[in-house]
């Protein structure tokens, strides 16, 4: 390992230095002095055994009943890229997770039926794979199960899934991919999620400047950015919510984003869960692939990374019901771009996609 | 005599105690470690405790919407602790409401 791992060799070292002094002034007798060498290995073995929490694994889970196979995630693209699932067959999954833009849509709040717009920015859907929660209020427990949400929410695709079904079956092209698919099970609004949800499993950052750098690449990222790693872990207490390979904990909390002008304050989670501390809390997004897909925050409101980071250095707009990990920071302007540098090294190269032919 | 004084009032003491706490009541400890209850299902009677521990470095909640018990008990830093008292019999389902893959049950008898 490179300088990821220095800190770890520096306080290994430190700290047989501190054992050394402390054996000198305990005078240790020969096997205390072989039972703490013992000790002190099986330590360093045990240390450079654990899995590096910040590398990304080398393939995502999937559910038992629908393990990923080649005529799943083909299915799976053709679905996810046509917008005959939806009513007017106007957008499709990617219209709004769109893979020229990160997977998201480059707006602040997505745009759904008839040109209407949404309150939520578009989540990219890097990743997703490893949530172990869906959906900006966690209102969807698993890929299978928020595939089809969109489709059929009237203010998104707005296609009722039975007629979604029934189209699909009109199209004599699609029988063939679905038996291939999911053999004797037909078009049905389960095979179709479960399909889309193979495909969204494929869809995974790739290896990142960080990476590299995790792995012993000294030179695949900056001084800066290893320096605003060092704060992400700790001065400016990111990696309390962004934790882990995926930079989430798969949890909610309120942010203190401001309401704009204009628009209704959003519950977010407290739709779901009722509790007092949901009131205004969203899910921890992923960090990978960041620079791909601003604008950023759950409504979109800050256009640079800059901008997010300064809002966490203030500790929030709004206070009210403000998640207690949210304080002001103390951050100096050069460690906000220190920080920000940091955050540019988790893009990954972009995976290459072909827009597949549709069925007909 | 003064052996015997004090004997009386600690045999008093003793007295007062059994009398402020009744024989079944007990505080059960959990503690919630790298995300998750250290419990994943607790035992216990009407009348206990359950004491919540938060020991990782970042905030938790623990929150039940359980019809046996339906609680909030807010959100609380590492080695702050949160107490329940437990005041019917059936099943509560806790969750903290912050890592909701946090989950354990109890289970409250009479």
């Amino acid at each position: 390992m490179g300088d990821a791992g220095e800190p770890v060799f520096a306080t290994s070292i430190s700290g047989v230095r501190r054992m050394s002094r402390k054996t000198s002034a305990l005078r240790l007798s020969l096997p205390q002095m072989l039972l703490l060498g013992f000790l002190v290995l099986g330590c360093a073995i045990v240390c450079a055994n654990e899995p590096d929490q910040w590398l990304r694994p080398a393939s995502a889970p999937a559910p038992a009943d629908n393990l990923p196979n080649a005529a799943r995630v083909k299915l799976g693209q053709m679905l996810f890229f046509d917008p005959r699932l939806s009513r007017k067959a106007s957008m499709s999954c990617a219209t709004c997770h769109n893979p020229a833009l990160g997977w998201s849509d480059g707006l602040s709040t997505a745009v759904g039926f008839d040109m209407q717009i949404l309150g939520r920015n578009t989540p990219t859907i890097v990743n997703t794979a490893f949530n172990t929660i869906q959906m900006w209020d966690g209102r969807k427990k698993d890929l299978e199960d928020q595939a089809t949400g969109p489709i059929a929410a009237g203010g998104e695709m707005n296609m009722p899934l039975p007629e979604m079904v029934a189209r699909l079956q009109s199209i004599p092209g699609y029988a063939k991919y679905f038996d291939d698919a999911y053999p004797g099970q037909g078009v049905s609004d389960v095979t179709v999620a479960r399909a889309i949800a193979s495909y969204e499993r494929t869809v995974l950052s790739t290896e990142s400047p960080f990476d590299r750098w995790r792995k012993g690449d000294a030179h695949a990222v900056s001084d800066d950015a290893k320096a605003g790693f060092e704060l992400f872990q700790g001065k400016a207490k990111c990696a309390v919510c962004h934790m882990g390979f995926n930079f989430t904990d798969n949890g909610f909390h309120n942010i203190g984003l401001k309401t704009p002008e204009g628009h209704d304050y959003d519950v977010g989670r407290y739709a779901q869960k009722p509790i007092k501390s949901m009131r205004g809390a969203f899910k921890t997004p992923t960090l990978r692939d960041i620079g791909l897909t601003a604008p950023y925050m759950r409504n979109g409101c800050y256009k640079t990374l800059k901008e997010v980071v300064a809002h966490y250095n203030r500790g929030g707009d709004d206070k009210d019901n403000l998640d207690i990990n949210i304080v002001p920071l103390g951050l100096s302007d050069a460690e906000e771009d220190q920080l920000v540098a940091f955050l540019q090294t988790l893009d990954g190269a972009p995976m290459q996609v072909t827009v597949p032919v549709l069925p007909h | 005599m003064m052996f015997r004084s004090v004997s009386a009032l600690v045999a008093l003491a003793a007295l007062a105690v059994a009398v402020a706490v009744p024989a079944h009541a007990g505080d059960h400890p959990v503690e919630q470690v790298k995300k998750t209850f250290s419990v994943p299902v607790l035992k216990a009677k009407v009348g206990d405790t359950v004491t919540f521990k938060n020991d990782d470095e970042f905030a938790h909640n623990v929150f039940s919407l359980s019809e046996t018990q339906n609680f909030d008990l807010g959100s609380y830093k590492k080695g702050e602790t949160r107490q329940l008292k437990l005041t019917n019999a059936g099943t509560i389902e806790v969750e903290c409401a912050i890592h909701p893959e946090m989950k354990m049950k109890i289970e409250v008898s009479k």
